[in-house]
C-alpha cells in the first residue's frame, strides 16, 4: 500500500507540472500584447522579408565592386558624385518630386473644400469618381497618357491642331517631357491627398467655425486661423510620405520617356535601372537608388517630430 | 605483378594532353535517358514562332527522354533581363536563358563555358560573326551559343516607290533580290552622302525618312554603324579614350544633316517609332529588322508592297550595319549541363534554324554566314525578294556601338546610349560639337570604371 501511495505522489507531481506550465501558457497566451503581437506577426514577416532584407541586402550591395566579390565602401557613392550625369538625375528628382508633390497638395487640399461643401447626397459618387486615377493600376493608366502624349499621333496634338493650334512637342523636348510626366504622376497622386485632407476636413470641429462666425470672421480668415492649423498634422504626413513615393517614382518616367531624351528626364530609380540591371553594374544602381535614403530619413525625422509636438499640443 | 612507374612530369604531361584533347575534341552528345531541362527564351513577338521553338525542343525531348520545359519571357520593360539578374543572384531559376546584347557578359561569372558546342558548330558551319563572338567570348571562351531566334541587323528599309518617285534612286534595281546580280559600281554609288542627299529630297517631298534618335536599341545601333563608317572609335580595346577625332566630326555632320531632314519627335522614338512611322505610310525608310514590314503586311498592305530591305549606305571606312544578336546561356546552377548541351547543339543546326527563321518571315537571323541562303528571304512576299537583303551580303558588314573597348566597358556606353545623346545634344541642343565632345569623353571616363 505504502509502496502504492509512494507511486502515486511523484505521479501526481509529474502531471501537475505540465498543467501549471499550460494555465501559464494559457495566461501568456491571454494577454492583450500576445494576442496583438501574434495579429501583427504574418505583417511583421512580410516587412522583414519584403522591405527589411531587401532594404540592407541593398545597402550591402551598394558597398561592393562591380563584380560583387569585394568591399569597396562608399566609393560607389564618390564615384556617382563626381558625374554630371548623376547630378543632373539628383536636380530633376528634388524638381520633379518637389513639384509634383506641391501640385498634388494643392489641387488636393482644393478639391477637399469643394467635395466637403457638396451637398451631403452627392457626395460619396463626387468621392468616387476623384478617386478613379488613384485606384486604377498605374502602369496602365500611364500606358493611356502615353498613348495621348505619343510623339507621332498624339491624341492631343490632333485635338490642338484641328482648334488651329501648332503641335506641342510633349515627348521630344526635353521641358516639355518633364512637365509631362509632373502632369501624369500629379494626376495619379491628387486623389490621395484629396482623400486625406476631406478626412481631416470633417474632424474639424463645428463649434470653431460657429465661434468664428461670432467674431465675425470671413472664409479666408476661418481657413487660415481654423482648417490650416487643425490640418497641420495630416498635411504634414501626406506631404512627407507623398515626397518618398514620388522621389522613388518609377512606372512614370519608365513609361513615359525611360529618361529622355538627352537623359533629361531621369529619376534616382529609373537611373538606378539603367545603371544596375540594364548596364549590368548592380552596385552602382543600387548606391543611386541609395543616395537620397539619408536626405529623406533626416527631413522625415523633423517633419515627424512636428507632428508629435502639435499632436501634444493639441492633446 | 609488375608496377609501371609514372614519373611526376608524365602526369603533368598526360593531364595537359587530356586537358587539350577536352577542349578540341568534337562535341560527343552525352545525354542519358533521364531529368528536366528549363528554358527560360525570349518571347517572339512574330505570332506562332514560339511554337516552333516548342516543336524542336519537344522533338529532342522525346527522342532523348529528357522533360523540356521552356517559359517565354518577354523583353517589354527589359523583363527578362531582369529574369536573368535575379536568377543570377539567387544562384536558382532556368538551365538555359536566353540572353540579348550584352547580357552574357554582364553575367559571365555565373555562365557555363560551352567551348564544345561552339567548336562543334564551327566545324560544320564555319566561324560566327565578329558581333557575336565580342559579346559570348569572354577571356577565349565562348559563354554563349548565338541563336538566330531574336538575333537581327537593321539594314534600310526602304519604300522603293518614294525613293524612286522623289530621290531618283531605283533601290530594286541598286540591290537585286540575288547577290549575284548586284553591280559594284552601283552599290559603291550607296554612300552615307547619297544617303542624307536622299533623305534631303524626300524631306522636301513630304516623306521623311524615320531615324529614331532616342535612347533605345535601334536609335544606338544605326548610330553606331554610322560612326563605324566613318572609323569612329570611342574607345579602344587598351581604354584609351578616342573619341575626339575628325572621323568623329564627320560623322555627326552627317547625322546633324539627318536630323535636320527627320521628323522631331524621333527625339523621343522607342524601338517601335520608326516601325509605326514607316506603316503609317508617311515615313520613306527606315533601319530596321523586317518587323515593320512584317506588320504593315497585315496592317496597311499597300505600305508593305513597296518596301524593299537593302544595305545601309557605305562610309570611307566601309559599310557596317549595326548587329544585335541573342545568345542562349547555360548558368553554371544548372543540374544538366550536358542535356543542355546537347539540346543547344540541335536547336543551333541548319534544319532547326531553316524552321524557326521561317516561322518568324524572315525576321530571326543566325550568327553563321553560310545559313544566308535560306529559302525564306529569297520567297517571302510582298513583293518577292523584300527581304533578301535582310541578312548581310555584298560588303556589309555588323558592327556594334560600344567595340572595339572592353565588353564591360561597351556595354555601358551602349546601354547608356552615348552616341545618340551626343547627337541629340549636338542637334536638337544646339550644343557646339567641342562641347558636346568634351561631354562624352567625361562620360566615357566613367565607363571605364567597369
Amino acid at each position: 500500500m505504502a509502496d502504492t501511495i509512494h507511486t502515486w505522489t511523484p505521479a501526481l507531481s509529474d502531471t501537475s507540472a505540465p498543467m501549471v506550465r499550460k494555465s501559464r501558457l494559457r495566461r501568456f497566451m491571454r494577454q492583450r500584447s500576445t494576442i496583438a503581437f501574434l495579429m501583427c506577426l504574418p505583417l511583421i514577416v512580410i516587412i522583414c522579408g519584403l522591405v527589411i532584407y531587401p532594404a540592407l541586402y541593398s545597402i550591402q550591395l551598394s558597398m561592393l565592386n562591380k563584380a560583387q566579390t569585394r568591399f569597396i565602401g562608399l566609393s560607389n557613392f564618390t564615384f556617382l558624385m563626381s558625374r554630371d550625369t548623376f547630378w543632373m538625375v539628383v536636380w530633376q528628382s528634388t524638381i520633379f518630386a518637389l513639384s509634383a508633390v506641391f501640385f498634388k497638395a494643392l489641387i488636393g487640399l482644393v478639391t477637399a473644400h469643394l467635395v466637403n461643401n457638396l451637398p451631403v447626397k452627392g457626395q460619396r459618387k463626387w468621392r468616387g469618381m476623384l478617386l478613379v486615377p488613384w485606384v486604377i493600376p498605374l502602369a496602365l493608366s500611364t500606358l493611356g497618357w502615353w498613348w495621348l502624349f505619343d510623339p507621332t499621333n498624339s491624341a492631343f496634338n490632333y485635338t490642338l491642331q484641328s482648334l488651329g493650334f501648332e503641335r506641342v512637342a510633349w515627348l521630344s523636348d526635353p521641358y516639355w517631357a518633364r512637365f509631362t510626366v509632373i502632369l501624369v504622376n500629379v494626376w495619379y497622386g491628387a486623389p490621395f491627398f484629396l482623400i486625406m485632407y476631406l478626412a481631416a476636413l470633417k474632424s474639424v470641429p463645428e463649434q470653431l467655425y460657429e465661434a468664428a462666425d461670432i467674431d465675425g470672421a470671413n472664409a479666408w480668415q476661418k481657413f487660415v486661423h481654423i482648417t490650416l492649423p487643425m490640418m497641420r498634422n495630416i498635411i504634414a504626413i501626406t506631404v512627407l510620405f507623398s515626397l518618398i513615393v514620388t522621389f522613388a517614382n518609377f512606372d512614370i518616367v519608365q513609361i513615359m520617356t525611360a529618361g529622355g531624351p538627352r537623359n533629361m528626364t531621369h529619376m534616382f530609380a529609373t537611373y538606378a535601372f539603367l545603371l544596375g540591371i540594364r548596364s549590368g553594374d548592380l552596385p552602382l544602381g543600387a548606391a543611386t537608388s541609395l543616395f537620397m535614403l539619408p536626405i529623406l530619413a533626416i527631413a522625415a525625422v523633423f517633419i515627424l517630430r512636428g507632428v508629435r509636438k502639435r499632436g501634444r499640443e493639441i492633446g | 605483378m609488375g608496377q609501371s612507374r609514372l614519373s611526376r612530369r608524365a602526369v603533368l604531361k598526360t593531364a595537359a594532353l587530356g586537358s587539350a584533347a577536352a577542349i578540341t575534341a568534337p562535341y560527343v552528345s552525352g545525354v542519358y535517358a533521364a531529368g528536366t531541362l528549363s528554358l527560360g527564351c525570349w518571347d517572339h513577338w512574330v505570332p506562332g514562332a514560339n511554337k516552333t521553338l516548342d516543336k524542336l525542343c519537344k522533338e529532342w525531348g522525346d527522342k532523348n527522354k529528357v522533360d523540356v520545359h521552356v517559359d517565354y519571357i518577354t523583353s517589354q520593360g527589359e523583363k527578362d533581363k531582369l529574369t536573368a539578374a535575379a536568377e543570377a543572384q539567387a544562384g536558382t531559376g532556368h538551365d538555359i536563358m536566353s540572353h540579348r546584347d550584352w547580357n552574357i557578359r554582364i553575367h559571365q561569372a555565373q555562365l557555363e563555358p560551352l567551348d564544345d558546342v561552339i567548336a562543334a558548330l564551327i566545324k560544320k558551319y564555319g566561324p560566327i560573326s565578329p558581333v557575336a563572338e565580342y559579346l559570348a567570348k569572354s577571356k577565349g571562351v565562348w559563354l554563349g551559343v548565338p541563336t538566330a531566334v531574336g538575333s537581327q541587323v537593321k539594314p534600310c528599309c526602304s519604300r522603293f516607290d518614294l525613293y524612286k518617285q522623289h530621290a531618283g534612286l531605283d533601290l530594286q534595281a541598286m540591290f537585286p533580290a540575288d547577290e549575284s546580280k548586284w553591280d559594284k559600281a552601283q552599290t559603291d554609288k550607296w554612300t552615307w552622302d547619297a544617303y542624307v542627299e536622299s533623305a534631303q529630297k524626300l524631306h522636301k517631298a513630304g516623306f521623311p525618312v524615320g531615324l529614331p534618335m532616342g535612347q533605345t536599341s535601334d536609335a544606338v545601333d544605326w548610330v553606331g554603324g554610322l560612326f563605324n563608317a566613318y572609323g569612329a572609335v570611342f574607345i579602344d580595346a587598351k581604354d584609351n579614350i578616342k573619341i575626339n577625332s575628325d572621323q568623329t566630326r564627320q560623322a555627326m555632320e552627317v547625322a546633324r544633316k539627318i536630323m535636320e531632314a527627320s521628323p522631331p519627335e524621333v527625339f523621343a522614338w522607342d524601338d517601335a517609332g520608326n516601325n509605326r512611322w514607316l506603316i503609317s505610310g508617311k515615313g520613306s525608310g527606315i533601319m530596321n529588322p523586317p518587323s515593320a514590314w512584317s506588320v504593315a503586311k497585315r496592317d496597311n498592305p499597300k505600305v508593305a508592297e513597296q518596301c524593299w530591305t537593302h544595305p545601309v549606305p557605305k562610309g570611307p571606312n566601309g559599310r557596317f550595319v549595326g548587329q544585335l544578336p541573342q545568345f542562349y546561356g547555360l548558368w553554371k546552377f544548372s543540374k544538366n549541363k550536358q542535356a543542355a548541351k546537347d539540346l543547344l547543339l540541335f536547336i543551333s543546326e541548319k534544319e532547326s534554324v531553316a524552321q524557326l527563321v521561317a516561322a518568324s518571315n524572315g525576321y530571326d537571323l543566325p550568327s553563321f554566314k553560310t545559313m544566308y541562303d535560306l529559302d525564306t528571304w529569297k520567297i517571302v512576299e510582298p513583293p518577292v525578294g523584300t527581304v533578301y537583303g535582310y541578312p548581310p551580303r555584298g560588303d556589309e558588314q555588323t558592327s556594334m556601338f560600344g567595340a572595339p573597348a572592353r565588353s564591360e566597358v561597351g556595354a555601358q556606353m551602349y546601354n547608356q546610349a552615348i552616341d545618340t545623346v551626343m547627337i541629340s545634344k549636338f542637334t536638337q541642343g544646339k550644343e557646339k560639337l567641342d562641347d558636346v565632345i568634351k561631354w562624352a569623353e567625361k562620360e566615357l571616363e566613367g565607363t571605364l570604371r567597369a
